[in-house]
């Protein structure tokens, strides 16, 4: 008798109900708040929380507050599918998310069908937009075919390189990147001397070191996150090697600079056009700044996504999804980012990439 | 053949291999006294290169010398790190004792959920940069075109220590009380030896090894994080069956065979199959020789 | 008792001390600052000496028969009497009624909880009953997954025919695994199947051309039924009726199973292989038994989880997986069904309901691990072996 109690004390414990909330306009945020990449899904939330309190205290959305339910997916598939039923359940009108790509892709199958907006500040992986089978989303970053042409374009014009290595981490957006790169490479007939993912977290990396010293590249291509960057850097220069490097956004961060400190002078890397002197964006840094938060890597275009959701409810009058779509597509929004609206395919217009490079210690700009 | 590649990549591995041997000595010397794939290792890895860390900046932060630096930063992670491991022992596997084989394999798994998380919480999970402390050292002329002073050092400094620890276990008494441990708890026992004094101290032992590696391959890599122990905890732990679990001499062997396979790998074909390789030559290696390159067949007596 | 303060009072003292340079000190090197939080010791301190309190009166009290072999208990006796036929039933007609009741997000996670608890009696099979150690399961689960992925995208096929070859090429993958490391034993077994399950990984992460990489193979199809296509939400009403009824099918299986030839089989090997194959049992035979049924659930439940994610990716497919699994197993109590659906609720439900507590979640998770194998080391309900005698003998 004992256990037939106990099994339904757990089988009651799956059905605590959820909490009913009627009245504020409710909106989600998914992402990796736990975990390996909870650095990239922690400042995200955060932007958007402070730009939800700051929007009630000045009246609430269509005068009604506005509550944001954040979900932790730590990026993983399944974990996706589960929070975004929870979020539907809880009938949000839009979310915020997700982070990973391939999160964002397991999240969508759940939205899809059901017109919920789904803004994300980080999945980069173009496919998201580009099969057309996502009409309800959108993204404050702009792909990485986009990023990869923009890297083609300045190795090839700028730098007039022609040897060039690529090398990855094995992950989705780092290998992605890289893929990328190399079909951008391939159309301007450039093919790379080395196409290859290392093991991030290896205790060492000297074999592909060793590897690229005898390849001679003028300029190694990385696709991946900055703490591997800053450890292949490290390791090449210490052998002494001279050749230039390049990666994408994962890599433009501050811990980057700090903790490659001498040895990644001259790193360059792509990322979206630099816009922190703008009045708005500076604000939004100093409040986070109060706060003991950083806009992390993906923080600003989580606050962007969730301005011009906002500018475009406000201008639609309504919570509809077809005409908040219709306004975020035709109508600019002033955010973190500066003035942006959204294509036909939910790409973001308005945020493009600037080569930075690494020189006395911070990113400039350099093309 | 390219000569020199050879020789370069074969550093490589020796400097790889001789840290998985340093780790997999802790699996293999808590395997062949307790039966027990130990999991939370690479989290005591994990803890000691961030207790590493805060010893050198705090040393720096003294002023002192870089050698001085790297000798106490050595200590102080290798202090805490056998802490950890004892009192991990005491906690998680302890209570569990004739218990049956996989009760303490899941609490190892849990305990190493646990230390990662309580590393995230009372530090970061981010990277966090760790200095240094080995580049440029010592500079060898006639080798440095295959090895730069941080690899040497950690080679020879790995090596220094399986040679101590071989050492060890051959002569002195705590040394033998282990192997008797090894060959029969019960009668070791009835002989006087104490058991869990012993146990406690092959942890101790085993993780203050695993401080070491940590605070090397820190200082090589230059930066951590939570996450570090797991990756060279698999690693160090394919070594350690690779070479005959159990078997000090096997987990040394077994670490030097993984390093180089996966150096080669990684410079001949591609690092994307670097693992592969390590795993698949592990699979090869076991089905010809089912108990590692030294471990010892049992036969069994019925 | 005041012996017994100051020991608890040293034991706490000796945790603050080895928490002191993580929890007591953030040290940052580039900027040379040293920051030291005096507050979160104390806390430390504070919590680690109730900690010690309770930790000591637990153990003090802890039943009897956690510290001896695993004996079946009188708790086992009727645990086992209690899961026949009706009380499943019973059990099933109370799930069946949930997609009713509950919104998407209780049917989801149900549907995750039944995957794993369908998965946890498939590697049952080969650690609880044969006594292999298998550390790489991981991989038939994703062989089950990818089939469905791979098929549907190259093939066209859909959910259901895949669902019989997803389950029988894990099954296949499983026999052909167990050919090589038939010969290992224990834990060189463990570390072989793990082995194979990075390699599997990293060959799906490789091959991008044939399996797309780490990018994942996205719009996986729900299952039609006769070839209607429901929404959304039906879809995955429809899944987990479908997840219900694998998991009836596992679970009557595995209790046929238990003690039928096959089983009492593999139950001998894990006892005592030499003396099982003194006694006439052909161990090649049955090992490979163990693995390819074992494998064949996984493969199975790859085919639903592939379904209801609709996403799939190596990345789903870690270590950590296998070990939630063989938690799960060993949880239970390696051999009883009604464990292995407890372990699975406590171990996949209990994070997703801990969610209030954000960042500490998954620390207490980890703690309540090690707890739950220290008070119960022989599993939630423990494995019952047949007693034929002593029924007798009671009885009369």
């Amino acid at each position: 008798m004992r256990n037939l109690i106990i099994l339904f004390a757990f089988a009651l414990f799956a059905f605590i109900p959820q909490a009913w909330a009627a009245e504020p306009i409710l909106i989600g945020v998914a992402g990796s708040f736990s975990g390996d990449l909870a650095p990239y899904g922690i400042p995200p939330k955060n932007t958007v929380m402070l730009a939800a309190e700051e929007l009630n205290k000045k009246g609430g959305l269509l005068g009604r507050r506005v509550k944001i339910i954040a979900q932790d997916d730590v990026c993983q598939p399944n974990a996706a599918t589960i929070v975004a039923s929870k979020l539907m359940d809880q009938k949000v009108i839009a979310v915020i998310g997700h982070i990973c790509s391939g999160a964002t892709n397991a999240a969508l199958s759940v939205y899809r069908g059901k017109k919920l907006l789904v803004i994300s500040p980080s999945a980069t992986l173009p496919s998201l937009t580009l099969n057309g089978q996502n009409p309800y989303f959108f993204r404050t970053i702009p792909h990485d075919a986009v990023q990869a042409i923009r890297q083609a374009d300045f190795i090839v014009d700028k730098l007039k390189y022609k040897q060039i290595a690529i090398v990855h981490d094995k992950g989705d957006y780092g290998k992605g990147l890289a893929h990328q790169l190399k079909e951008a490479l391939k159309k301007r007939g450039i093919t790379p001397l080395l196409f290859e993912g290392v093991t991030p977290g290896a205790v060492d990396y000297s074999a592909l070191i060793h590897k690229l010293k005898r390849l001679r590249p003028q300029i190694v291509a990385f696709g991946g996150y900055h703490p591997e960057a800053s450890k292949i850097v490290t390791q090449a220069r210490k052998k002494g090697l001279k050749m230039d490097f390049i990666s994408g956004d994962g890599v433009k961060d501050p811990s980057f600079l700090k903790i490659g400190r001498q040895f990644v002078e001259g790193y360059y890397a792509t990322s979206p056009a630099d816009i922190s002197t703008q009045p708005l964006t500076l604000e939004v840094l100093k409040k986070l700044k109060a706060r003991g938060q950083t806009p992390g890597n993906f923080g600003l275009q989580a606050h962007a996504a969730f301005t011009a959701l906002v500018k475009a409810i406000q201008a639609a009058h309504s919570t509809d999804p077809d005409q908040i779509k219709a306004a975020l597509q035709k109508n600019e929004a002033q955010t973190t980012l500066g003035k942006i609206r959204f294509d036909a395919k939910g790409d973001v217009i308005g945020s493009g990439f600037s080569v930075y490079q690494v020189k006395k210690g911070a990113f400039i700009a350099v093309d | 053949m390219d000569g020199q590649y050879f020789f370069e990549l074969a550093f490589s591995g020796l400097t790889r291999g001789s840290i998985y041997a340093l780790i997999a000595l802790g699996y293999t010397m808590v395997y062949g006294i307790l039966g027990l794939i130990n999991f939370a290792h690479g989290e005591v890895y994990m803890i000691s290169a961030f207790v590493g860390l805060t010893a050198a900046a705090i040393c720096s932060l003294l002023g002192f010398s870089l050698w001085a630096v790297l000798l106490l930063t050595l200590l102080f992670a290798a202090a805490y790190g056998a802490a950890y491991g004892y009192t991990i022992e005491k906690v998680a596997y302890r209570p569990l004792r004739g218990a049956n084989r996989l009760a303490p394999l899941i609490s190892a798994i849990g305990m190493s959920i646990f230390l990662r998380e309580y590393v995230i919480l009372a530090q970061t999970a981010d990277f966090v940069a760790f200095p240094s402390l080995l580049y440029n050292l010592v500079e060898v002329d006639f080798l440095s075109d295959y090895i730069g002073s941080g690899e040497l050092i950690l080679t020879l400094v790995s090596l220094t220590v399986l040679g101590g620890l071989f050492l060890f276990l051959r002569y002195t008494q705590t040394g033998r009380a282990m192997r008797a441990i090894e060959q029969d708890r019960e009668m070791a026992m009835l002989l006087g030896v104490k058991v869990d004094q012993v146990i406690s101290l092959t942890f101790v032992i085993g993780s203050a090894l695993a401080a070491v590696g940590a605070v090397l391959i820190s200082s090589h890599m230059g930066q951590i994080n939570y996450n570090i122990g797991f990756l060279v905890g698999i690693k160090a732990f394919t070594a350690a069956v690779l070479g005959g679990i159990g078997s000090v001499a096997g987990a040394a062997l077994g670490g030097l065979v993984l390093g180089l396979v996966e150096a080669f790998a990684a410079g001949y074909v591609s690092s994307d199959y670097e693992d592969v390789f390590a795993f698949g030559c592990l699979v090869l290696i076991l089905i010809f020789r089912p108990a590692g390159i030294l471990g010892q067949q049992q036969s069994e007596k019925v | 008792m005041r012996k017994e303060l100051l020991r608890h009072l040293s034991t706490a003292f000796g945790l603050t001390l080895l928490a002191l340079p993580l929890v007591g000190m953030k040290v940052d090197f580039i900027e040379k600052t040293l920051d030291w939080r005096w507050g979160r010791l104390m806390g430390v301190f504070a919590l680690t000496f109730s900690l010690s309190w309770l930790w000591r009166y637990l153990l003090v009290h802890r039943p009897q028969q956690a510290r001896s072999s695993p004996a079946p208990g009188v708790l086992a006796a009727r645990a086992h009497l209690l899961v026949n036929q009706r009380v499943l039933l019973l059990l099933f007609l109370v799930l069946s009624l949930v997609p009713w009741v509950a919104g998407g997000y209780q049917v989801n996670i149900l549907i995750t909880a039944m995957a794993y608890i369908t998965l946890a009696l498939g590697l049952n099979i080969v650690v609880g009953m044969a006594g292999l150690l298998d550390l790489g399961y991981v991989a038939f689960y994703a062989i089950g997954a990818y089939s469905y992925g791979l098929l549907h995208h190259y093939l066209g096929w859909g959910f259901w025919q895949s669902l019989g070859v997803g389950g029988l090429l894990a099954a296949a993958m499983g026999i052909l695994l167990g050919i090589p490391v038939l010969r290992l034993r224990g834990d060189y077994l463990a570390i072989v199947t793990l082995g194979f399950g990075e390699i599997l990984r990293l060959l799906l992460e490789n091959e991008a051309d044939f399996t797309f990489g780490v990018q994942g193979i996205p719009n996986i199809p729900k299952p039609t039924f006769f070839g209607f296509r429901f929404d959304y939400e039906g879809g995955i009403v429809f899944l987990f009726y479908i997840m219900l009824g694998i998991l009836l099918l596992a679970i009557t299986a595995t209790k046929r199973l238990q003690y039928s030839r096959v089983g009492r089989a593999w139950m001998a090997i894990r006892e005592n292989e030499l003396a099982a194959q003194a006694m006439g049992i052909d161990l090649t035979k049955t090992k490979l038994n163990a693995f390819g049924l074992g494998a064949f659930w996984a493969g199975v439940v790859g085919v639903v989880f592939a379904a209801k994610t609709s996403f799939i990716n190596p990345a789903s497919f870690q270590f950590f997986e296998s070990a939630i699994i063989l938690s799960i197993v060993v949880l239970g109590g390696m051999g009883s069904v009604l464990g292995v659906v407890l372990a699975a609720i406590l171990l996949i439900l209990l994070p997703e309901y801990l969610r209030f507590l954000a960042e500490y979640r998954m620390l207490l998770f980890g703690a309540l691990m090690v707890a739950m194998m220290i008070f119960r080391p022989q599993g939630l309900v423990p494995r019952l072996r047949p007693r034929y005698e002593r029924d007798k003998a009671s009885k009369a």
